[in-house]
């Protein structure tokens, strides 16, 4: 069993002991392991449950490429699931679950489908289950649901931080390696703006645990010096723990930094996402080790030849006492010669070439480890637990010549380099016949926003896999990448590099060469997901040929690993199936990101209260103060009533109607649109913009005007002052400033740039407030400042001067039918203008009102409001505004479209008003069925309802509605439908409903 | 080809004999010199098309072409979102036509293509929400689609991992379909073509159409990697290359390519058990039946035939949802990707006749293709078939010089 | 997430930055024009796989519109030009001419 090496480990403190729970049980590691080298120093080989046999599995890498070892990590608010124990660093206090598994990892009931598992071959759910029909929904598929999915959610609210950085720089290179840090310091030596992201805690790679020397010395002795040589550089900035997870259009790569994670006591965010924008990226990715696809090579204790080396060198683990290694490659010898080193047996090594000659080989037959060449593994003994190999010829069929007894199996099929973030944005592969990889091609680069490419890569991830080599090619790219932005490289020799020389692999995609369908049902591809060489075969014999059909159809590769270990193996297997080459079938695509990243990170900052910037009046404090019920209207808040004690909604709502008709109401109106239109052509402008003429328009004087947008369709409405000879304030819509404001720039710079017009936004350089009822005038006039007589300042007529000591604009407008102003003054004075208001509005009975109260008014009076009347379908003429839209005029925005077939037919729907006979309210958005049906069987309607309300001023129900041909049908009575309930039958009347002559607003 | 019955009795039967005696699922055949039609584009419209038209119509010498792999453009990048719970009528009736006939497309195709009505809810998180989708209860009441307005502690009850007291947009209630839900988007496209190939179609894969024949203004055939490739009837089902087929057929269309992102989670075990969608902070969520949380947001703002899109829309996406359901916040983003889709000017589809006589067009599904595929099927079958659909007539062409648009925007809603 | 310079202010910066606003060099269709000429103003959208001239705006910057030529399957970015002309200023022609031998040209 796996257990603690007395001494040794690279990477572990001794001396500090970590105290960490797995399934509740206590259990003890060091500082410096991650969670699996502690679980495997425990004896702890089974972590979890396959998805879909629920087979015990157990380690077989690692590091971020690991299938298996998936945990639950923490507990409450900070549970996350699906966390990799080879990714996750030790700390004290951990706790850890098992997924996948009832009642308990060691008895897992879901090992059912184990027994089952010749009846659940790739794709059997599309075979099966379809009858009877309702059993699927109620019965198969809560069950798959059930059984799928890894670990359990979390059910709380995060408890931790995140945050975004931005960074920008010459050169990003991913990847700490040895080829990295000389990519870094080339970099950073010629004087370039470097980032260098390493995914673990710790720099250099591979090559300590390879035991390559640089420059005379151990690898670690150069790497703890380039880091500190870099360090030392101003221009350069090394991010540990910081994963290189996406690369996008325009050299717009995204960065993963796991801040808090191995250290949650901290007071730091847990995550931070770097959005990196670099001018070249170099990836320093490394390269994967790929397993062999024999019978059982997903028993526990089954490893990664590279991840045996890791466990024993960096944290002094020992997988196993007895480990047979069985490879195609030299690679793998280090492994034996590392287990050798560390006091382990190493029964045999099986190597699939047929001979073995090189360098490792020599050296492993030197150290009295038995090498058997030709040889594979015919299948691995063992349930839980690996108990011996049977070995086999791999030329033959996978009679068992001998049975080796061992506790584990290293395994090494050769070397893929990681290519995920040369090919996210677009860069292409090249298969390489000679080493069996796709590696990229440098003819095909992903390029930036010049055409250029702008991603290079370095070392193993170029598949130059031996260390002297990828040191080379490292060396030699960055020269050409900085030659690319116009860096003089400094002439440097690259360090010596010392490494084994290796011996060329032979590429095995099955062992043994002519294993039978029985064996291949035992060799796994993708040990999470349980997607096996019989289960791609069959894809390919049922016509599912390309690589992505088979992928879909067996979920190869689509595991939480996203096909590290398993994307070539399958290939092959599925290029071999077809008879085809390998890159014929290709690959499948690379996505971001290269391993799963937290939706917090993503997410940043932006959560909660700051989710979205949220717009303030002026008076939004006083509102908040004084019982406002908020509504959301884009980003602004505006008071939809204020609500007293004991108040319901509904209640608050008619008090603020009936005391703005019978006394006076106060509204903060500072949301609306005003956008000031000057200069020498701003009559010419304004006349394209509005439907109407608004040229004619005096200084001193307002009107009422509509803007269509090119179709025709009405897009907002409001009141337009002609502030003097050059110059007009439109007023838009609360949700319409912005687009309103965009849609005149847009005009102005790009249709009619040589109009002499200069528009601007002010909706929030103003305060405004509705001053509303029969008191209004009483109200300003005891303000006193401004003669606002109905002489001096008559309907539609606006001034401007100091009113009760602020500086005003008055409007004498009206969009409740009352005596009403409009108030403008600066913002800043906004709030204390308001409390005035209020103050010396006491006497009056003043009191504020919301925006349903607003509603209720206008529609009491007939008015239509952007947004209920009108979707963005609706013409100005189905509103019975014709007479807002002008004859004489040549053109104007929407003119066009208006005289279009449809929009000139008289069978539209228009505006009118409705009043049920039963007095009671329409239910909003009803519809009036007509009779019969349509061609597709759908009831034919004649009319919808836009606007309802409750009129407490008439004691009664009132709706506006759009009705076919409803102008011409005054008096009829037609039916509203009401799912559920009897139609409810309203009389077609005029839409103004209150006060039809305006009275009360011209006094 | 004979066709196997696929059966949970054919499966054990095959486990027995190692599964060797599965069939290819549809053949692969060479192209004939000439067919009575030809469906340009083995996607799940264009199957369905050639589905519909063979068991509607009996039209069964019909050869489908693809490009690339049958299934390999939209049908297998979205969603995976059925939904019908549309505003305008013609919508309506073409998605609740595909509903409906997705609801038994299993067992009438013998291929499980894993309907889930779930149910859908479409939050209302304002006023304005609250009024469009109100509006939509009521039409689609008199259109025959099952929905209702429900208030905000039965979206709780449906979806117990949401929050509906989010400091800015707090959920004020949802339309809810409860017979709308999910499908596994790749099996509607195999299933589909092993039907097709059961009738004596041809699926003909790795065949890219480089030209469209004609003769008097009307079609007699296109120009393959493959060969010419004679036919009475054509019909170009493609999706974002409609712009390129319909320049190669001589007319424009009114459609721009934009990109669309989506993106899944690592699997988790069961916790929600309908789709959500929220659409004043544009994102949607669902569990798939692996366990993936399954998002989508809003399409990218730019004409892009790359199939990649820029992360900040996958944030604001996350955001969005992270916002709405809490609990996403420890789940981790396994894989983003992107598509592209064809936009038309009301975002509404085009199934109709060309300028070009034999030639018919189905494109323009935006966002929102993969919940119409077997309505779509049927009304393009129908109107290849006749001439005439009263299921398409609607989506013509010629509706944007004529200003009759059918706008799903209008009720808050925007289509997915 | 690409990388856009203003024309007008001079700035480079994200696409984030920006708002696009459709194909650029429109003729406007006023009254009087015919159905066809207006159909194809407001909807027959050049989409082109390859090079295309669009509108963008600088919305969180200076505010200004200007036109990109851009190539919608590479998205390599040919040059950026101010909104106020009619068609592509012939630098920006000859840059596209440059990488793209084979372009059709434009109109």
């Amino acid at each position: 069993m796996s257990t603690r090496l007395a001494t040794g480990g690279r990477l572990i403190d001794r001396s500090a002991r970590r105290r960490f729970t797995f399934d509740g049980r206590a259990h003890e590691g060091y500082a410096g392991d991650t969670l699996a080298s502690a679980l495997l120093a425990g004896g702890h080989t089974l972590l979890g449950r396959s998805f879909k046999y629920h087979r015990p599995r157990g380690l077989v890498a690692s590091g971020a490429e690991e299938p298996n070892a998936l945990v639950g990590l923490g507990a409450g608010a900070r549970f996350e699931p699906n966390q990799r124990a080879t990714t996750t660093e030790l700390f004290d206090g951990l706790q850890a679950v098992s997924q996948n598994a009832w009642p308990s990892l060691d008895w897992d009931v879901g090992v059912v489908n184990n027994a089952f598992a010749r009846f659940l071959p790739a794709g059997f759910y599309y075979k099966m289950f379809m009858h009877p029909r309702p059993l699927w929904k109620h019965l198969f598929e809560p069950f798959i649901r059930r059984s799928a999915g890894l670990g359990r959610a979390p059910s709380e609210r995060d408890a931790d931080r995140y945050e975004h950085f931005y960074a920008f720089c010459d050169v990003l290179v991913v990847g700490g390696g040895i080829a990295g840090l000389q990519a870094a310091l080339a970099a950073g030596r010629a004087g370039a703006r470097v980032i260098l992201l390493e995914q673990t805690a710790h720099w250099g790679g591979r090559s300590p645990v390879d035991g390559v020397r640089i420059d005379g010395g151990p690898a670690e002795a150069w790497i703890n010096a380039a880091v500190q040589e870099l360090d030392g550089m101003e221009n350069v900035t090394l991010r540990p723990r910081t994963m290189g997870a996406g690369v996008y259009d325009h050299g717009y790569v995204l960065g993963y930094e796991r801040v808090g994670d191995h250290d949650p006591a901290a007071e730091v965010p847990r995550h931070r996402l770097w959005r990196i924008r670099a001018a070249r990226l170099i990836t320093a990715t490394g390269a994967l080790e790929r397993p062999l696809s024999f019978a059982g090579n997903d028993v526990p204790g089954v490893m990664l030849a590279s991840a045996v080396r890791d466990y024993v060198v960096n944290w002094a683990v020992s997988p196993g006492d007895r480990t047979v290694v069985v490879t195609n490659n030299d690679d793998a010898y280090r492994t034996a010669l590392a287990l050798k080193s560390a006091g382990l047996e190493v029964p045999a090594i099986l190597d699939a070439r047929p001979r073995a000659e090189g360098e490792l080989p020599e050296m492993a037959r030197a150290h009295g480890i038995r090498v058997e060449t030709g040889k594979g593994v015919a299948k691995v003994r063992g349930g839980r637990h690996v108990t011996a190999v049977g070995v086999c010829a791999q030329a033959g069929e996978g009679a068992v010549l001998e049975e080796i007894a061992c506790d584990a199996v290293a395994m090494s099929g050769g070397w893929s380099p990681v290519v995920h973030l040369w090919s996210h944005c677009g860069g292409k592969l090249e298969w390489d016949a000679a080493q069996a990889l796709f590696r990229p091609d440098p003819d095909r680069a992903p390029t930036g926003h010049d055409g250029h490419p702008f991603v290079a890569t370095a070392g193993a991830a170029s598949g130059a896999l031996q260390a002297d080599r990828a040191m080379a090619d490292a060396d030699e790219n960055m020269k050409n990448v900085l030659q690319g932005i116009g860096r003089k490289s400094p002439s440097r020799k690259p360090p010596k590099v010392e490494s084994a020389e290796e011996a060329p692999l032979a590429p095995v995609w099955q062992m043994p060469q002519g294993a039978g369908p029985a064996l291949r049902a035992k060799m796994w591809l993708d040990y999470q997901n349980d997607v096996k060489v019989s289960d791609v075969r069959l894809a390919a014999q049922e016509g599912y040929e390309s690589v992505e059909h088979t992928k879909r159809y067996t979920t190869l590769g689509m595991a939480t690993d996203q096909g590290k270990l398993s994307n070539i193996n399958g290939l092959a297997t599925l290029s071999q199936a077809l008879h085809e080459e390998i890159p014929q079938v290709g690959t499948t695509t690379f996505r971001p990101p290269y391993t799963p990243i937290s939706m917090a990170a993503i997410a940043g900052e932006a959560r909660g209260p700051v989710f979205q910037p949220l717009r303030r009046t002026p008076m939004h404090e006083w509102h908040e103060a004084n019982g406002a019920d908020w509504e959301p209207v884009g980003q602004w808040r505006r008071p939809y009533c204020y609500r007293r004690a004991g108040e319901s909604r509904r209640d608050a709502v008619h008090r603020e109607v009936r005391n703005t008709r019978n006394a006076l109401g106060l509204l903060d109106a500072s949301t609306l649109g005003k956008i000031m239109v000057s200069g020498p052509d701003a009559e010419r402008f304004i006349d394209m913009l509005y439907t109407g003429k608004m040229s004619t328009l005096k200084p001193g004087k307002c009107r009422y005007g509509l803007m269509c947008d090119e179709n025709g369709f009405l897009m907002d409405d409001g009141v337009c002052a002609r502030l003097d000879e050059r110059s007009f304030l439109c007023h838009t819509t609360s949700g319409g400033a912005e687009r309103i404001h965009g849609w005149m720039e847009d005009w102005l710079q790009c249709e009619w740039w040589d109009w002499q017009v200069h528009v601007v936004n002010l909706t929030e350089q103003f305060a405004q407030v509705a001053v509303v009822g029969p008191n209004a005038r009483n109200l300003l006039e005891r303000l006193g400042g401004i003669d606002v007589s109905k002489e001096t300042l008559p309907f539609m007529a606006w001034t401007e001067g100091t009113l009760g000591g602020f500086r005003a604009r008055v409007f004498r407008i009206s969009f409740s039918g009352e005596l009403s102003f409009e108030i403008a003054v600066p913002a800043s004075e906004g709030r204390a203008f308001w409390e005035r208001l209020v103050e010396a509005g006491e006497g009056f009975g003043a009191m504020p009102y919301g925006t349903e109260a607003l509603h209720v008014m206008r529609a009491e009076k007939g008015f239509i409001m952007i947004g209920d009347e009108t979707d963005g379908t609706i013409i100005p003429q189905d509103l019975g505004l014709d007479w807002a839209i002008s004859k004489k005029k040549e053109d104007f925005l929407g003119k066009r479209g208006m005289e279009r077939v449809n929009m000139t037919s008289p069978d539209r729907w228009k505006l009118v008003g409705l009043e049920t006979l039963d007095g009671s309210v329409l239910p909003d958005g009803a519809h009036a069925p007509a009779e019969g049906l349509n061609a597709n069987g759908q009831r034919n309607t004649q009319g919808r309802v836009t606007s309802t309300y409750y009129s407490p001023t008439l004691g009664r129900g009132i709706a506006m509605a759009l009705v076919h041909r409803g102008p011409e049908r005054m008096g009829e009575t037609i039916a509203f439908n009401v799912p559920g309930r009897t139609p409810v039958k309203a009389k077609i009347v005029e839409p103004v409903f209150y006060d039809p002559k305006g009275e009360r607003q011209n006094v | 080809m004979a066709r196997k019955r696929y059966s949970v009795f054919a499966v054990a039967r095959e486990a027995l004999r190692g599964h060797t005696g599965w069939p290819r699922a549809w053949a692969s055949p060479e192209p004939r010199a000439r067919y009575e039609a030809i469906i340009i584009g083995a996607g799940g419209h264009g199957l369905a098309t050639a589905y519909y038209l063979g068991k509607n119509f009996g039209i069964t010498d019909v050869a489908v072409l693809e490009k690339g792999w049958l299934g390999g453009g939209n049908t297998g990048r979205n969603t995976t979102i059925i939904r019908s719970n549309y505003l305008q009528d013609p919508s309506a009736a073409i998605y609740e036509k595909a509903r409906s006939l997705y609801e038994t497309l299993s067992q009438e195709l013998n291929y499980n293509i894993m309907f889930s009505p779930r149910g859908v809810i479409m939050l209302a998180q304002t006023e304005h929400e609250v009024r469009g989708y109100t509006r939509t209860a009521h039409a689609n009441a008199l259109q025959g689609v099952a929905t209702e307005f429900i208030g905000p502690q039965r979206v709780k009850e449906l979806c117990p991992i949401i929050s509906l007291d989010g400091p800015r947009y707090p959920v004020l209630g949802g339309l809810w379909q409860s017979r709308a839900g999910t499908a596994r988007h790749d099996a509607v496209a195999w299933g589909y073509a092993r039907a097709c190939s059961d009738m004596g179609m041809h699926i003909i894969q790795k065949c890219e159409v480089t030209g469209i024949r004609s003769e008097g203004g009307r079609v007699t055939g296109v120009t393959t990697t493959r060969g010419d490739i004679g036919c009475d009837k054509l019909g170009v089902v493609v999706a974002g290359h409609s712009g390129r087929l319909a320049e190669m057929a001589g007319f424009r269309l009114p459609i721009e390519s934009i990109g669309l992102q989506a993106l899944v989670s690592e699997p988790v075990k069961p916790c929600m058990d309908v789709v959500v969608m929220a659409n004043t902070v544009h994102g949607y969520m669902s569990q798939s039946d692996k366990g993936e949380m399954v998002i989508g947001g809003g399409a990218d703002g730019f004409n892009n035939y790359t199939q990649r899109g820029s992360f900040h829309n996958i944030e604001q996406t996350v955001r969005a949802l992270v916002e709405t359901f809490p609990m996403i916040s420890r789940l981790k983003m396994l894989r983003q990707w992107g598509g592209v889709v064809d936009m038309t000017g009301d975002r509404s589809p085009i199934i109709s006749k060309t300028p070009l006589e034999g030639c018919y067009i189905n494109c323009g599904w935006g966002t929102g293709g993969f919940k119409a595929i077997p309505g779509s099927g049927w009304g393009m079958a129908e109107l290849m078939a006749r001439g005439h659909s009263p299921l398409t007539e609607a989506f013509g062409m010629e509706r944007f010089r004529e200003g009759r648009f059918i706008d799903e925007s209008v009720a808050a809603g925007v289509a997915h | 997430m690409l990388l856009l310079t203003c024309p007008n202010c001079g700035v480079t910066a994200e696409e984030s930055e920006f708002h696009q606003g459709g194909e650029a060099h429109l003729r406007r269709a006023g009254p009087g024009s015919p159905d066809d000429a207006f159909e194809g103003y407001l909807f027959t959208r050049r989409n082109p796989h390859g090079v295309h001239f669009e509108r963008w705006r600088h919305v969180f910057g200076c505010g200004k519109w200007f036109h990109a030529a851009r190539c919608t399957a590479t998205l390599e970015v040919f040059g950026t030009y101010p909104a106020q002309t009619t068609e592509p200023p012939a630098d920006i022609v000859a840059a596209i001419r440059a990488k793209r031998p084979d372009w059709e040209g434009f109109r």
